[in-house]
């Protein structure tokens, strides 16, 4: 295809993913950098009957104009990024030159709001992608193993955790864990403990969390390595059946090393949707025990009366280095390969 | 194939069954309790309220009610927000399709290595959390005061939505054979003659899946819509959640579930329609990729 014809056609496409996903980090990298003006202050003496009183208030109009004037707010520099709310490297250097014991670091750490949403952050990639695999490996099994006819329902109703909207899925288990909805209510008499209540302790918060990851991620998991079973070698399975290979012998020798290449990719793709978890942390309602990454930049934005965007923006920096982090060994292992090829 | 034994056989039928309703088992309870009253579905006294509905009995007449939605769709202006996800999922779709089968049909027939590179950075944006983009739309927005507008969070969305629509509708295009349009070619056509008239006629399989994603990307979307649209021009999931805050105080939650409810009927129905192309431009990617 020639130049000119391939620049026609990715025009539109290569455009808007400049306009609204390039220039936005550039943005925030630009925004990371301000803080939020400071208010003006005006001292005001009123004098009443009784004498007189000076009196320290924010003068509206002033910071409005300031803020007109240079919407960005003031440069900080790398300040952001080093304030307590971020890497706090103050605090982090203070409390490793006193404290009592790792243990008492690893709270204090996790008392600074960064490394509380990255504590969660990671723990729910660690945890959910592993697990959500092995259950949709299983999943997949299962189904395959089904009588024809009701195959087509059960896909049906294992996609259902999957597609659904993320906020909306996370207020119907929301409202059946409460405490008078259907399951907290079942586990208190369970337990015979009516004060049980599911979203009230931090790691009761985080099981819930991450259950509820594994519940969102299995299907996708299933239906890969499901269409992953369709495709292995029957011959390979016969002949290790005839050669005396006992069932799971054959899912560990034959199935599992032929759906490994789908595993990794599976793997990839979980990882980036998990790493920005958000909307289970909204719709639990859960950001008193639980934050990520992505919950924290919401957080600085939704303030109704003060918008955090320098506060935001440097969270987003960091999050965006995670996601690159992250990727780095995808991206080298598709480079090799590809001058590979081109060699 | 050998048969499995009893008790393997067993203990997989247990499991899928247990999957199969830990899977759909919310779904049907939340339908099913939006039609009664919040004492029955949040029953203090026993869940088994929620399925009998005495409370909906008592204070209706009837054992099911319409409250939530009336409370919801009428009271609440829900039905906007229902006009407004329309309007943003049906443009999010089309624009999307629209720029991703030209940009991925160029990819696909290009050998260059620059497409190479742009399918790499499109990865690469395709893990960006969307919310740390909107940050950084934020401020620019205000500026330049295109703010809270339907058309703002579409074009938004599209951009968002590209890098998966250009790997999947290449990898889409890489299967129709290359002699196809460059036969037309050889006949007399240019690139877009061919593109239109041989390319396009053959292509709705994988624009069709491809679509669908496109769809629920648009659908489900709450951190873009949430923080870039307006009171007024919100869409069904920012506004469930804006209902979620405002509704504990005047103690109607179940107009939250009977919105909620509503915004998940229009998924059934598609899985329902469309389950093969989903299963299939889910395993495209694997599968290819």
């Amino acid at each position: 295809m020639k130049h000119r014809t391939f620049f026609w056609f990715i025009l539109p496409s290569a455009l808007a993913m400049l306009l609204f996903i390039a220039l936005p980090i550039v943005s925030v990298a630009i925004q990371s950098l301000y803080i939020e003006h400071e208010k003006v202050m005006v001292t005001v003496e009123s004098c009443g009957p009784f004498g007189c009183s000076k009196d320290t208030h924010v003068d509206a109009e002033k910071t409005l104009a300031l803020q007109r004037a240079e919407p960005l707010g003031r440069f900080n520099g790398l300040g952001t990024y080093l304030n307590r709310s971020h890497l706090a490297v103050g605090e982090i250097g203070a409390i490793l030159a006193s404290n009592s014991g790792p243990a008492d670091i690893v709270a204090r750490i996790y008392a600074l709001p960064l490394y509380r949403a990255l504590a969660f952050t990671l723990a729910y990639c660690i945890l959910v992608t592993p697990l959500a695999m092995i259950l949709g490996f299983f999943i997949a099994l299962g189904i395959n193993g089904l009588p024809h006819l009701v195959k087509g329902p059960a896909i049906f109703l294992s996609l259902l955790p999957m597609i659904i909207t993320p906020l909306v899925g996370a207020l119907i288990i929301y409202w059946m864990i409460d405490s008078n909805g259907i399951i907290g209510a079942n586990l208190q008499a369970l337990f015979h403990d009516p004060n049980l209540y599911l979203k009230a302790s931090p790691v009761l918060t985080w099981v819930v969390l991450i259950v509820y990851g594994i519940w969102t991620n299995a299907p996708f998991s299933f239906v890969v390595f499901y269409a992953g079973l369709q495709m292995v070698p029957h011959d390979t399975l016969e002949s290790a059946m005839v050669d005396g290979a006992s069932r799971w012998e054959r899912i560990h020798f034959v199935v599992i090393p032929s759906l490994a290449p789908l595993a990794t990719f599976v793997a990839l793709v979980q990882l980036m949707d998990n790493f920005r978890v958000f909307e289970p942390i909204v719709g639990f309602n859960a950001s008193a025990n639980a934050s990520s990454l992505s919950s924290a930049i919401f957080d600085d934005l939704h303030g109704q009366n003060a918008q955090l965007f320098g506060s935001a923006a440097a969270t987003s920096m960091l999050t965006i280095i995670g996601v690159v982090i992250l990727l780095t060994p995808v991206l080298i292992r598709t480079w090799r390969e590809f001058s590979r090829k081109g060699a | 194939m050998q048969k499995r034994p009893l008790p393997l056989s067993i203990l997989a039928s247990v499991f899928i069954i247990v999957w199969l309703i830990a899977a759909a088992f919310p779904f049907l309870w939340t339908v099913w309790g939006s039609f009664k009253v919040e004492a029955d579905f949040f029953s203090r006294l026993s869940w088994w309220n929620a399925i009998t509905g005495p409370a909906t009995q008592q204070q209706t007449g009837a054992s099911f009610t319409g409250a939530g939605y009336y409370g919801a769709w009428v009271t609440n202006n829900f039905w906007r927000s229902v006009i407004n996800t329309v309007l943003v999922t049906v443009f999010v779709t089309i624009i999307s399709l629209t720029f991703g089968t030209l940009g991925g049909y160029a990819l696909a027939r290009s050998g260059q290595r620059y497409s190479f590179w742009i399918l790499i950075i499109a990865l690469i944006f395709r893990a960006m959390p969307h919310i740390t983009l909107v940050s950084g739309y934020l401020l620019p927005f205000f500026q330049l005061n295109i703010w809270g507008y339907l058309p703002t969070a579409i074009i938004v969305l599209v951009a968002i939505n590209q890098p998966f629509t250009l790997w999947m509708l290449h990898s889409f295009f890489l299967s129709i054979p290359k002699d196809l349009d460059e036969s037309a070619m050889v006949d007399g056509c240019t690139r877009f003659e061919a593109f239109r008239r041989v390319v396009i006629p053959v292509m709705w399989p994988g624009v069709i899946t491809t679509g669908l994603f496109s769809f629920l990307l648009g659908y489900n979307d709450f951190a873009v819509t949430a923080m870039l649209l307006s009171q007024d021009n919100q869409t069904m999931i920012p506004k469930i959640q804006s209902f979620m805050s405002s509704i504990y105080q005047s103690g109607n939650v179940m107009y939250a579930v009977a919105a909620v409810v509503s915004a998940t009927v229009p998924l059934f129905i598609l899985v329902l329609f469309f389950q093969r192309q989903i299963v299939s431009g889910l395993t495209a990617g694997a599968v290819k990729g």
